[in-house]
Order: C-alpha cells, then sequence, then structure tokens
C-alpha cells in the first residue's frame, strides 16, 4: 500500500521548471530516500507534499487523500522539517515547542508529556531554555525535528535535514529516524547525500531535472548495475576523443558493461566489470592500441554508480553543474508567500 | 521512547473548533509579546517620539495666539489629541513587520504548515498584539500630557478615545498586514512606513486646525482619516462630550462628531473587504 503518491507533477518557477512530470510512489511505514543534486526539484516536491506549495498540474495524494483538496486534514497527520530552519531567534527551545504543540492543539498535559519526552530522547536538555538565537545549526534541526515530532505525525517530511551538521547532531538524528522508522512512521526524507540515503532507506528514488529517473531498493538499484564498479584514466587530462576510442575498445571486452565517459572528470571511463579477470586483462586490451593506464580504481556499486549510470555524471558534478544555473532569488520569492 | 500510535491523535488533540481556534490565536499571540517583553526598544521609541514632539512642538509654539486655536487654553492641550492619534496610528502602520519577517525568514510557513483551526488566527494575533500596544503607547502620551497640566478627560471622554482609537488602529493595521502580504520585503514596507508616517501627520489637524492652512492643504487635511479620528479625541478633553456637535469645518462641510466616527468605521470595514481576498488568496 502506497501512503504517497504523486502523478504527473509538474511546477515551474517562470522560465525554471523545477518539477517536470515526476511520478512517485512511498510506501507506507516505510523509511523513502528523495535522492538528487540541489536544484532538482527535491523541496519543491516535498513543499507540494506539505501543502504549502501548489503544482502546476498533477495529482498528488497522501494516506488515500488528495492533498489538494483536504489540505488541513492532510496537515494534522504531518511533520514537516524543512530545509532551511525557521525558529523564532527570540523564543527558547521550550517555548518554540510549546507554540508548536499550541498550533497542533495539543492539551496542556499531553504537551508537557511529550516536550520533555523529546527533550529527553534528542539530548536537547541542556540548552532547550537558552534563547534560540544562541543554537549552533545542530541545536537548532534537532529543535526542529522535535517540533516536526511534537504531535506524532503518521507522515514525516524531513528536507535535507543533515546538511552541514556535526557528527553527534547527525547521529542523534540517524538514530531517532531508524526507531521512527521500526515504529511504522512513514518517513519521506529528501538528501543530496549518499551515504545517508544508503544507510537509512528502504526504499529510493532519484531524481533529475524534475523528473524521477531511477527509484526502487538501494541494494536493488545497486546490483542491478551487474557488477564492479571500475574507474579507468588512460591520461592525467584525456579528451572527449581519446576517450572516445577507449570506450569502443572496452565496450567489446567480454565481461564489460555500461561505458560511461564522465566529461566532468577529465573524461575518465566508468563501467562495470562482471569478472575480476576482467581487471587483470584490461592493461593487456589497451597497450594493443597503445593506451595506458594512468589510473585504476574498483570498487562495489554505490548510489553514486546508481546516479552516474543514469545520468552520465556523479552527484557531485551534477551538483555543481546546477549550483550556477539556479536563481535562488527567484525560487524564493515564486515560493515566497 | 517515541512512539507513534496515530490511534491516539484524537484523544490529543481538541475537537471544538472554537477551543481549537482561541488556543492558536492566543499562543501566536503571546509569542509576540514574548518578543516585545525581550526586545521593549520599540515599545519605548514608540513612546518617546511621540513624547519628544510634544515637548518640543508645544514649547515651539508656546508663544503662538491661542486664538487660532478652537476650545484649546494652550498649543500644548491643542497638540496632545493629535499626538494620542499619532502614536496609535504609527504603530499601527508597523504592524505587518513581524508578520513580513515571519514570511522572510520562513516562519509563516511553519505557520501555514500546521492544521490551524484558521489561518485568520495569524491575522488575529496580530491585530491583537497590535492594538494592546498602540494603546498602552497612546495612553502613555495621554498620562505624560496630563503630567505636563495639558488635561484628563472625563470617564465618557476615555471612552470615546478608546473607540476612537479602537477604529483607527484596526483600519491601519489592516492595511499594514495587507501590504506585509503584497510587498516583496521587508524595505519596502519600511520604505512605504517612512514614507507615509509624517506627511499623514502633517496633513492633518494634528499640528493645526484646518482654518490655519492654505486651502488645498485645508481640502487634504479634511479628508485625511487621521483628522477624523483626532477631532473627537481632541473634543474629549472638553467638559462635554457632545458627538452632534460640529468638530471639523471642512471646505465640503460641516462633519460632527457621529460622522468622523462613521466615516472611521466605514474606513475599518472598507479596509478589511478590501485585504478580505487579498488574505484569504495569501494564507489559502
Amino acid at each position: 500500500m502506497f501512503f504517497i503518491q504523486l502523478r504527473d507533477l509538474f511546477k515551474s518557477y517562470g522560465p525554471v521548471m523545477a518539477l517536470n512530470g515526476l511520478n512517485l510512489k512511498v510506501p507506507k511505514g516505510s523509511l523513502y530516500g528523495f535522492l538528487g543534486p540541489n536544484g532538482a526539484g527535491k523541496s519543491t516536491a516535498l513543499r507540494i507534499i506539505c501543502t504549502l506549495l501548489s503544482p502546476d498540474s498533477g495529482h498528488v495524494e497522501v494516506g488515500g487523500r488528495n492533498v489538494l483538496l483536504e489540505e488541513k486534514e492532510i496537515r494534522r497527520g504531518l511533520g514537516y522539517v524543512a530545509q532551511d530552519v525557521a525558529i523564532d531567534k527570540i523564543l527558547t527551545g521550550r517555548e518554540l515547542l510549546q507554540l508548536q504543540g499550541d498550533l497542533y492543539h495539543l492539551d496542556r498535559k499531553y504537551k508537557k508529556k511529550r516536550i520533555e519526552e523529546l527533550i529527553e530522547r534528542l539530548d536537547m536538555n541542556e540548552w532547550i531554555d537558552r534563547r534560540c538565537g544562541s543554537f549552533s545549526g545542530g541545536m537548532k534541526r534537532r529543535l526542529d525535528l522535535a517540533s516536526g515530532l511534537l504531535h506524532e505525525p503518521e507522515l514525516l517530511i524531513l528536507d535535507e535535514p543533515t546538511v552541514g551538521l556535526d557528527i553527534e547532531s547527525r547521529s542523534v538524528i540517524w538514530g531517532l529516524l531508524k526507531e521512527l522508522r521500526n515504529n511504522e512512521t512513514t518517513i519521506l526524507l529528501s538528501s543530496h547525500y549518499l551515504e545517508e540515503v544508503d544507510e537509512l532507506a528502504d526504499e529510493m528514488a532519484i531524481i533529475d531535472k524534475g523528473k524521477v529517473i531511477a527509484s526502487g531498493k538501494p541494494d536493488d538499484l545497486k546490483k542491478e548495475l551487474g557488477g564492479d564498479r571500475v574507474t579507468l584514466r588512460v591520461r592525467e587530462f584525456s579528451d572527449e576523443v581519446e576517450a572516445e576510442s577507449v570506450k569502443k575498445l572496452i565496450k567489446n571486452i567480454n565481461g564489460v558493461s555500461n561505458v560511461v565517459v564522465n566529461q566532468k572528470q577529465g573524461y575518465s571511463l566508468n563501467f562495470l566489470v562482471q569478472r575480476n579477470d576482467v581487471i587483470s586483462n584490461l592493461s593487456g586490451h589497451l597497450s594493443k592500441e597503445n593506451f595506458e593506464v594512468f589510473a585504476l580504481s574498483h570498487s562495489r556499486p554505490s548510489l553514486d554508480d546508481v546516479y552516474l549510470q543514469a545520468t552520465g555524471k556523479t552527484l557531485m558534478d551534477a551538483e555543481l553543474e546546477l549550483a550556477g544555473k539556479r536563481d535562488l532569488k527567484l525560487e524564493n520569492k515564486k515560493s515566497m508567500r | 521512547m517515541i512512539t507513534t500510535n496515530q490511534s491516539l491523535h484524537k484523544k490529543k488533540q481538541s475537537r471544538n473548533d472554537l477551543n481549537e481556534m482561541s488556543q492558536e490565536i492566543s499562543a501566536l499571540t503571546w509569542r509576540l509579546f514574548i518578543q516585545l517583553i525581550r526586545r521593549p526598544s520599540t515599545l519605548f521609541a514608540g513612546i518617546l517620539q511621540p513624547l519628544i514632539w510634544l515637548l518640543l512642538f508645544s514649547a515651539l509654539f508656546s508663544k503662538a495666539p491661542i486664538d487660532f486655536l478652537p476650545g484649546s487654553s494652550s498649543y500644548g492641550e491643542f497638540l496632545g489629541a493629535g499626538l494620542i492619534v499619532f502614536t496609535a496610528f504609527s504603530g499601527a502602520l508597523n504592524a505587518g513587520l513581524p508578520l513580513m519577517f515571519d514570511r522572510e525568514f520562513g516562519f509563516l510557513n511553519r505557520l501555514l504548515v500546521a492544521p490551524l483551526s484558521s489561518r485568520s488566527s495569524i491575522v488575529i494575533s496580530s491585530v491583537i498584539y497590535i492594538t494592546s500596544i498602540s494603546l498602552l503607547q497612546s495612553f502613555a502620551i495621554m498620562a505624560t500630557s496630563a503630567l505636563l497640566g495639558y488635561g484628563w478627560p472625563s470617564l465618557g471622554g476615555f471612552l470615546l478615545i478608546a473607540i476612537t482609537l479602537l477604529l483607527l488602529v484596526f483600519a491601519i493595521t489592516g492595511l499594514s498586514l495587507g501590504l506585509a502580504f503584497v510587498l516583496p520585503g521587508h524595505i519596502e514596507l519600511i520604505a512605504i512606513i517612512f514614507i507615509a508616517n509624517l506627511p499623514v501627520l502633517f496633513a492633518s489637524t494634528a499640528l493645526a486646525p484646518i482654518s490655519f492652512m492654505p486651502e488645498w492643504l485645508g481640502w487634504i487635511a479634511s479628508i485625511n482619516p487621521l483628522t477624523f479620528a483626532i477631532e473627537p479625541i481632541r473634543m474629549a478633553y472638553h467638559d462635554s462630550v457632545d458627538l452632534r456637535a460640529v468638530l471639523i469645518n471642512a471646505p465640503y462641510g460641516e462633519v460632527n462628531g457621529y460622522s468622523c466616527l462613521a466615516i472611521l468605521l466605514i474606513l475599518t470595514v472598507g479596509l478589511f473587504f478590501l485585504i478580505r481576498p487579498l488574505l484569504n488568496r495569501k494564507l489559502a
């Protein structure tokens, strides 16, 4: 059973197409990873699910309810931890949680009990009665997470919850997310940290340019690549012509598949090998055509390889490429109420 | 231990819509008061500025002929009503700023993602807060004015002052909140506040009666909402409060106390209806 269903979702900010026919199905009670570079459309999709934004077109369903028609009911069962932590610097952490409790109409006794429970669980005792303005990024994020969990939501939406966090805060948040997942809360976690999604997610989707390009269980996606990942460079700084020649050559080697030229990384070649002997014989194949092995790395497939396979570039390269193209001012303006 | 027992939801959440709305309004209002208590500079600045005006202007025009000030025995007494209204007006004009900052810093999203019984609670809490602060500041000016010997109204007069200020504050707060949703950022809102504040004061009867003004300014002053608030308050300082009395000798005719209040009421209701669709759209 799917708890979240997005169908053919489109959303643009002026000339920028943020969502371009996004489709997504999140199973109930799962921790679902939403992976993609900054600017791929993750936050826009999450804001639509949270009723903060309307799509230009498409269908959004949460818990069997149409988000565009039953906003209030959706909000009752939803916890949202935004990418930019929005806290009132003048209030103390406890006062912010109390305000949050009142906005969700919790009764006084339950609110008090629940706040104490979360303060304990997220290890906030030492600083919760200080003003939020004095908090570090990790403290703010933990407080924000506590706010999102105060009313025990059925669905928790986390937009890049561990960006820029210290190891201790990240570990506390990861621990809590694992605990929540075991308690059947549906969690949608957007991230551009591969290891985070790999570690936490039951299932995941990779989003690129506003649409899902791969989805499934992280292990299955890696297995689907069908072998170990090899990165080869024949010179320190190769060029397109040379890279294409090498690609042509190694494509024909038995046991090699999915050869991709990675332009951003000096025209290196990424490919999969099904057998270990392919690597030991690789040098021989290359020397026949007067190519040398300048650098060679061999690893088990990672989610970055899944991303690379689907898009032809690594997640980091995609980040850098998109960073230059985004008009954050326009996006903020368009998304500001 | 974190639990997620969804069956408890309905028990934990109050079922009564009115209770829910009052819970969210009081929480949101209390938040604004906490901000004020911890950062009281705006409250004091809002009182100090008109007080300085009161002291300086009354000294500046202390030798002005009394004859041109209808019903007042000194310029300080004449000026008092204008500054009470100006204080309330300035305070209400700033009403949109906290909301604008909430928009800019994303705090409004925290409110909008919550299952508020009514999103009007966000606006109502701002109105309650600004009204309380504006009235408090105005009464501080009244008290200082009394200490300087410029008089204190009767009970009826006091009531009239409270009603007049409430009408004005509601209208201007509504306008400011509307602007806070329309304008792109706080810089633009502050610019409008900066531009509007003093010209609106000078183009009213706060500092001089209409008879003392050139004709063109007299016209502007006699349609300025501040004038319709200033004159009833000026009357409230007199011994007898009679709303049938003519308070403004405008170029277009005479305006009595009832008409002043009716115009303020129409302005408040009109502005409310004007910004309502905007708020509905922005908070939908």
